[in-house]
């Protein structure tokens, strides 16, 4: 991993075309912005992280479970 | 042609049924091919890994149990979906249903989208912070029974 020094208002670039700036430090926290084309799509890593764990929660849903509930969800339409 | 899948054994499926994700699903990224198969239990699709008997998720389109669902996601998210309308956009949570079939859950957070002309489709991340990864499928229409009564 590539570990870099930078102060308040001071970035870093990656690529040619994606900035990122240091814009406040409280405490612990950092506050980032983050300037990069359209198809570049920036997300917190945590939620990341949260829906490939749910999907792999999900990917061993039994098949046997879901008639009884499915029966239930008809219903209200 | 003849597919074997979890929910229903070896089945006959089309090609139109074929849905396509170049990135994969999220934690699932070298699975790319699946079939979208009609679920014989309720208001249900499942998602079947082509290539991967075992590998299947349940798919729900959320308006079905949440009338105020509102699909929130960046531009950037959806352009690898090439979409020439926003009516060729489909979009669907996948479902877990844990051993407590009363506690199944919608992933809100990360919905599947759909290009339904090229079967284009990707796994995005909702930009709604209301919205979890286990969003409670039950809850959700006690909710809206409730408002539902308010207001006749």
């Amino acid at each position: 991993m590539l570990v870099l020094t930078r102060k308040v208002d001071e970035s870093i670039m990656i690529g040619d075309d994606t900035e990122v700036t240091v814009v406040e430090i409280k405490g612990d926290s950092v506050k980032l912005g983050i300037s990069a084309p359209r198809k570049i799509t920036v997300h917190r890593k945590e939620i990341y992280l949260a829906i490939q764990h749910e999907n792999i929660y999900a990917s061993k849903t039994a098949v046997d479970r879901i008639a009884r509930i499915g029966g239930m969800l008809k219903k209200k339409k | 042609m003849k597919l074997k899948t979890r929910p229903y054994g070896e089945i006959e499926v089309h090609d139109k049924q074929k849905v396509h994700f170049p990135e994969g699903l999220i934690g699932f990224e070298r699975i790319r091919d699946y079939y979208m198969l009609d679920s014989k239990e309720g208001p249900f699709y499942w998602l079947q890994a082509a290539c991967e008997t075992e590998l299947a998720f349940l798919l729900i389109d959320p308006r079905v149990f949440m009338e105020d669902y509102e699909l929130v996601v960046s531009e950037s998210e959806l352009l690898p979906l090439k979409l020439e309308t926003p009516e060729d956009l489909l979009d669907f949570a996948i479902v877990t249903v844990p051993d407590d079939p009363s506690m199944i859950s919608a992933n809100l957070m990360g919905p599947v989208v759909i290009n339904r002309k090229t079967r284009v489709a990707r796994q995005v991340i909702s930009q709604k912070d209301t919205y979890g990864v286990k969003h409670s499928i039950l809850e959700e229409i006690k909710r809206e029974s409730t408002t539902l009564a308010e207001t006749c």
